[in-house]
C-alpha cells in the first residue's frame, strides 16, 4: 500500500497552500495559479536538469521553514529550490525580486537582436512576453550588440542564435526525448552558442521537439518560416494515428490550410507530449488529420484575436447600441482636428508632422 | 619571527623527495590518524578552528561533518588545486616546493573521510607541477603510504592527478566536479551539495590544497595547540601571496596576529612599495574581495589598526573593510590607476564567466565595456551610476559566487575612487596621458604610514 | 586518419582506468590535452572524434568541452605559443609594455601567427603567477619576470633549438 504522502504547508504572497513534498516553489505557485507565479525562462517541467539558469523566477524565501524560520541570505531560484513545511515565499509582494528581476530581463534582451517584426515565434515568444510585462522602454546598453556566424541545421529547424537566451532546454530535449544529440552549446561565457561546431543537420526522429521547446524565436520551424503571423493563423486540436507518437497535436491553419503543426501546449506553455518529425514536418493537409476543434487560447495572448473556441461569435452589441445604424465612421476626425488635412500632401512637409506644421501649411496654400 | 607549519621545511634541500621528507618528521600525521577512528580525526580538524583557505573561509570540520554516509555508496575527497584567482600563486607554492605535505594531508583526510580514490584536480596551466606530484605519489606508494593496507591497517588509498584546462570558474567545487566528470564547467544549482551528491553523484567533499596541507600539522600538534596559533577564529597560519608594486613579492606563512601595516612595510614580508613609491591602495584577499584605499587598508574606520587576520580584514562590511578571501595580496603605488586596474578585472571576470546563468553572461561584458570607455577618455558622468547599478544587478542574482567575485571589485572601486572616475570622466584627454595619482588619500597616508 | 600512437593508446588506457568503471568520459580533458600534443598542437574535429569513439561518447560531447576551456587550441598555431597573462597584477608589473615588445618585434598581433610558423601570440587571463610578473606561459612551462631582454633571450632560444 502506497504510503500517504506528507503535505507540506507553504505561503506564496501571502497566500497559504498544502502541497506534497518534493514539490519546489514554482510549481507549488502554480498551483495557485495568478500572478503569484514567477515567470520560467528555462525551466521546464518535462526535462529532467533543467531549471536555475535564467535566474528570472528568483524569490524572496522570507521565512525557511517552521524548524529553521531564518529567511535564506540570497534570492533563489523558485523551479529548484524545494518547498519546506511552513515556508513564506515572497514574489511580487517583494521589491528586491522586482527589482532583480527587471535586472534579469534586462540582461536577456540586453543582445537581443528585437526583431520581432521579422520574427516568426512573435505573438507566442517567452520573452516578449516578459520584456513586455518587466522592460523598460528604452535600453541603457549603447555597445554593438553580439552576432554570431549562422549555422545551418538542416531542412526543419532554423537557428537564429542572436536570439538565444541559452536556455539549454533543446540541449536536454534532444538528450531525453530524441534519441542522438548532434546540436550542444559551444564556447563559454558570452560567446557560448547553440551549434553542432562541424555542419550537420538536426533530423532525428523526435528533434523537431526543440522549436516547441525553445521560448525565444531561436529555433523555429524552417517549413512555416515567414509563411504567417501566428496571429492570423487558426490552432485546432487535431490527431492522426502514428506509429512513432501519440499523434495529438495542434495545427495552425490559414482557411483550410494548415501551416504549421505543433505539439499541445498547456497553460504554463509546456508541451503535453511530445510528436515526432514525421507529424510535425511532412503531415500538412488537412485530410491528414481528424480535427478536433479549437484550441483553447488564453484570451490575454495576441492569438486570441479573431479566434472563436465557440462556434458561433460574441453577440454584436454594436448594432444595437446605434439603433440598428450602421455607420461606417464614428466621428470624422477632421471636423476637430487640423492633422492630417486630406487636402495637404504630406509630402510637402519636412520632418515629423504636427499640428502647427498643418496650419503653416493651409496658410501658405 | 612567526611561527610556520607548512613552509617550515619547504626550503630544506632535497624536500620534494620522499626519504628527505620523511627524514624531516614527514608522515608522522599519517602514523598518527591510522591508528584512530576518523570519526576523532574531524572532531580534532573541528576542533582545530581551521577555516577554508580557498576564500570563502568555511570551517573545515563542519563541511567535513556534512559528509552523508551511505551504506555501499563511495565517498571521494577532491583536492582543489585549480587556483586561479587574480593575486593568488600560494598552492602553486606548497605543491611546488613541498608536495609530500599536501600528498600526507590528503591521505589523512581521506581516511577522516573515507575516501578511497581521492583526485587532486589542477589547474591545467600548472602543468609541470603534476610531474611533481606524480613523483611523490608514486614515492608515497612505494614506502606503503599509498595503494593497498596502508601501514597494514585495512586502509586503501589511490591518489590521482587530473589536470584541467583553462577555466578559472572551475575552483568552484560544483564546476570542478562537473570538470573532473568530462563536461563543461559549469557550477551546479544546489542544492544538492556536493556532501550529499557530488562527483558522480556520490557524497563529496572538494578542499583546497593549503586547507589540506593543514590537517599535518593539526594533526602533529593537535587541535589545541594548533587552535592557541592565530586569533580568534583565525586559527593557524595562513599563506599569503604578495604581489603587485612591492619590493618582495613571494608566498608568505603567516600567524594572523600581524598588522597590515607590518605585512606591507617589514623586510620578512613585502619589503615596502617598490622604487620607494607610497601606498595607494590593496586588494588584501584576491581581485574578488573588495579594494581598500591605503587608510582603510592599515587602519580600520574606527581607526584601529587592521590586522591580518579572517575578522580584522573584513571588520567594517563592505563598507570600509574587505576579506581575507585566497590571500591573495595584491598591492597599488601611488602611479596606478583604480580605473585601468579595474577594467582587468572586468576582463578577467567576463572571459572567465561560464555563460550559464543571465546576469553573469551579460552584466560581465557590459561592465567590462563601460569602464573600457571610461578608462579611454569617452565616459560620461552617468556611466559611473550605471556601472552601479549594473553590479547591483548581477551581485546574489546568480548561479555560482562568480558573480559577486565579478561584482565586488567594481563595485568596491567606485565606493572608494568615486572621485578618480569622475577625474576620468571630466578629463578625458589627460586621462590618457596621466593618472590621478594619490589624491585625498597621501594626506590620511602621511599619518598613517 | 588521425589515430593515437600505441605508445600513447597505452597512457589513455592508464588514464581511463584512474576512473570507476562506465565513468570513462571522466578522461576526457586528459586525452584532449593528450591528442593536442600528438597532433600538432592543436584539436582538429578528426581528432576529437578520435577522442570520442575511444571514449564512447558522442562527438558533441567533445566539442562542447573544448571548446569550453582555454587551452584548447581549435586553429592550427605556431611552433610556440606565447601566452603573455594581461590580469591586473601583471598590468601593474608592466605587462601591457611586454605585449606591445613582443608585438612589434616579432611583427604580429594578438592572436596571429608569424610568417614562419614560430610564433603565435596569445593574450591571457591570470595564471597564477603574479609575484613573479609579468610573465607567460610557453607550452609546458612559465617564463616570468619579463623584460624586453629577456624575451629577447627565449625568442633567440627558440631559433637556436630549431
Amino acid at each position: 500500500m502506497a504510503e500517504e504522502i506528507k503535505k507540506l504547508k507553504v505561503t506564496i504572497d501571502n497566500i497559504t497552500i498544502d502541497v506534497p513534498q518534493g514539490t519546489t516553489i514554482l510549481q507549488a505557485a502554480r498551483m495557485i495559479g495568478g500572478e503569484v507565479v514567477p515567470p520560467a525562462m528555462c525551466y521546464y517541467t518535462k526535462l529532467q536538469g533543467s531549471g536555475g539558469k535564467c535566474r528570472t523566477c528568483l524569490v524572496e524565501v522570507s521565512k525557511g521553514s517552521e524548524a529553521d524560520p531564518r529567511p535564506m541570505p540570497k534570492l533563489v531560484a523558485s523551479c529548484r529550490t524545494g518547498v519546506m513545511d511552513g515556508m513564506e515565499v515572497k514574489n511580487i509582494t517583494s521589491p528586491k525580486v522586482l527589482d532583480a528581476r527587471n535586472g534579469v530581463v534586462e540582461f536577456l534582451l540586453l543582445n537581443h537582436p528585437l526583431d520581432c517584426p521579422v520574427c516568426d515565434q512573435a505573438g507566442e515568444c517567452h520573452l516578449q512576453d516578459l520584456g513586455y510585462e518587466h522592460g523598460k522602454e528604452a535600453t541603457r546598453y549603447e555597445f554593438k550588440r553580439r552576432t554570431f556566424e549562422k549555422h545551418d541545421l538542416g531542412p526543419y529547424i532554423q537557428l537564429h542564435m542572436t536570439r538565444c537566451i541559452l536556455c539549454y532546454r533543446c540541449v536536454y530535449t534532444a538528450d531525453q526525448v530524441s534519441n542522438k544529440r548532434v546540436h550542444g552549446i559551444l564556447s563559454r561565457g558570452d560567446h557560448a552558442e547553440i551549434a553542432t561546431y562541424i555542419e550537420k543537420s538536426l533530423d532525428n526522429d523526435f528533434i523537431g521537439n526543440v522549436i516547441d521547446v525553445c521560448p525565444v524565436g531561436a529555433l523555429t520551424d524552417k517549413t512555416f518560416r515567414f509563411k504567417n503571423r501566428v496571429w492570423f493563423t487558426k490552432p485546432v486540436n487535431a490527431h492522426r494515428a502514428c506509429k512513432c507518437c501519440s499523434g495529438k497535436v495542434t495545427l495552425w491553419q490559414r482557411g483550410e490550410e494548415v501551416l504549421r503543426v505543433t505539439a499541445r501546449k498547456d497553460q504554463w506553455g509546456e508541451v503535453e507530449e511530445w510528436i515526432c518529425n514525421e507529424c510535425r514536418f511532412e503531415k500538412k493537409k488537412t485530410s491528414d488529420w481528424v480535427i478536433e476543434g479549437p484550441t483553447h487560447v488564453s484570451r490575454h495572448s495576441v492569438i486570441s484575436q479573431g479566434h472563436y473556441e465557440k462556434l458561433s461569435k460574441p453577440a454584436e452589441t454594436f448594432s444595437k447600441v446605434h439603433d440598428e445604424r450602421k455607420p461606417k465612421l464614428l466621428m470624422d476626425i477632421h471636423s476637430v482636428s487640423e492633422v492630417n488635412d486630406p487636402s495637404i500632401d504630406l509630402s510637402v512637409i519636412k520632418g515629423p508632422a504636427t499640428g502647427k506644421v498643418f496650419e503653416q501649411t493651409k496658410k501658405h496654400s | 619571527m612567526a611561527r610556520k607549519l607548512l613552509l617550515e621545511k619547504a626550503h630544506v634541500e632535497g624536500i620534494r623527495q620522499f626519504d628527505v621528507y620523511r627524514r624531516e618528521g614527514g608522515y608522522a600525521a599519517v602514523e598518527k590518524a591510522l591508528k584512530m577512528e576518523p570519526v576523532a580525526i574531524v572532531e580534532e580538524v573541528k576542533k582545530s578552528g581551521l577555516r577554508g583557505r580557498g576564500g570563502a573561509g568555511f570551517a573545515t570540520g563542519l563541511k567535513w561533518s556534512f559528509l552523508a554516509k551511505p551504506e555501499g555508496v563511495p565517498r571521494y575527497l577532491v583536492c582543489n588545486a585549480d587556483e586561479s584567482e587574480p593575486g593568488t600563486f600560494k598552492d602553486r607554492y606548497l605543491m611546488e616546493f613541498i608536495p609530500h605535505l599536501l600528498i600526507e594531508g590528503l591521505i589523512v583526510s581521506s581516511f577522516a573521510l573515507g575516501s578511497n580514490r581521492t583526485y587532486i584536480y589542477i589547474r591545467g596551466e600548472y602543468a609541470w607541477i603534476v610531474g611533481i606530484l606524480e613523483q611523490a605519489i608514486a614515492e608515497a606508494k612505494q614506502n606503503g603510504f599509498l595503494g593497498k593496507n596502508i601501514l597494514g591497517t585495512e586502509f586503501d588509498l589511490e591518489i590521482y592527478v587530473q589536470r584541467g584546462a583553462g577555466a578559472y570558474i572551475c575552483g568552484e567545487e560544483t564546476a570542478l566536479i562537473e570538470s573532473l566528470e568530462g563536461k563543461r564547467g559549469n557550477p551546479r544549482i544546489k542544492p544538492p551539495f556536493p556532501a550529499i551528491k557530488g562527483l558522480w553523484d556520490c557524497p563529496t567533499v572538494v578542499n583546497n590544497v593549503e586547507t589540506l596541507a593543514a590537517v599535518v600539522p593539526i594533526m602533529n600538534l593537535g587541535a589545541e595547540e594548533y587552535a592557541k596559533i592565530g586569533v580568534g577564529r583565525s586559527t593557524g597560519t595562513k599563506l599569503i601571496s604578495a604581489c603587485g608594486n612591492i619590493n618582495k613579492p613571494g608566498v608568505y606563512e603567516i600567524d594572523m596576529t600581524i598588522s597590515v601595516e607590518e605585512f606591507i612595510y617589514s623586510d620578512e614580508y613585502c619589503g615596502g612599495i617598490a622604487n620607494g613609491k607610497r601606498l595607494k591602495a590593496c586588494i588584501p584577499g584576491g581581485s574578488s574581495v573588495p579594494i581598500l584605499p591605503a587608510n582603510l587598508l592599515l587602519k580600520t574606520a574606527k581607526g584601529e589598526t587592521r590586522y591580518m587576520n579572517y575578522e580584522s580584514l573584513s571588520e567594517g562590511g563592505f563598507a570600509s573593510g574587505s576579506m581575507m578571501g585566497s590571500g591573495g595580496f595584491i598591492v597599488l603605488d601611488e602611479d596606478q590607476c583604480i580605473v585601468r586596474h579595474t577594467l582587468t578585472l572586468a576582463r578577467f571576470y567576463r572571459h572567465e564567466s561560464c555563460g550559464q546563468c543571465s546576469p553573469c553572461r551579460e552584466g560581465t561584458g557590459w561592465m567590462e565595456k563601460i569602464l573600457h570607455k571610461i578608462e579611454s577618455g569617452k565616459g560620461v558622468s552617468s556611466d559611473i551610476d550605471l556601472l552601479w547599478d549594473i553590479q547591483s544587478k548581477i551581485e546574489g542574482n546568480t548561479i555560482c559566487p562568480l558573480g559577486d567575485a565579478a561584482a565586488w571589485p567594481v563595485a568596491a572601486a567606485i565606493r572608494h575612487f568615486r572621485d578618480e572616475f569622475e577625474w576620468h570622466v571630466n578629463h578625458p584627454s589627460l586621462c590618457l596621458t596621466q593618472n590621478y595619482g594619490l589624491a585625498h588619500y597621501a594626506d590620511e597616508l602621511s599619518v598613517v604610514a | 586518419m588521425v589515430k593515437f600512437s600505441e605508445h600513447t593508446m597505452k597512457e589513455v588506457e592508464a588514464i581511463i582506468a584512474r576512473y570507476p568503471q562506465g565513468k570513462q568520459k571522466s578522461a576526457l580533458i586528459p586525452l584532449l590535452h593528450l591528442a593536442q600534443e600528438e597532433f600538432g598542437g592543436w584539436l582538429s574535429a578528426e581528432a576529437m572524434d578520435h577522442v570520442a569513439s575511444i571514449l564512447s561518447i558522442e562527438s558533441i560531447e567533445v566539442y562542447e568541452v573544448a571548446t569550453f576551456y582555454s587551452m584548447f587550441n581549435l586553429q592550427p598555431v605556431g611552433k610556440h605559443v606565447l601566452e603573455v597573462c594581461q590580469t591586473g597584477p601583471c598590468m601593474l608589473r608592466g605587462s601591457d609594455d611586454i605585449i606591445a615588445y613582443i608585438k612589434s618585434k616579432l611583427g604580429i598581433g594578438v592572436g596571429e601567427t608569424t610568417a614562419d610558423g614560430m610564433f603565435t601570440l596569445k593574450t591571457v587571463e591570470c595564471l597564477g603567477a603574479c609575484g613573479y610578473a609579468p610573465m607567460m606561459q610557453m607550452g609546458m612551462h612559465y617564463k616570468e619576470h619579463l623584460t624586453p631582454e629577456r624575451v629577447d633571450q627565449i625568442i633567440a632560444d627558440c631559433y637556436n633549438h630549431k
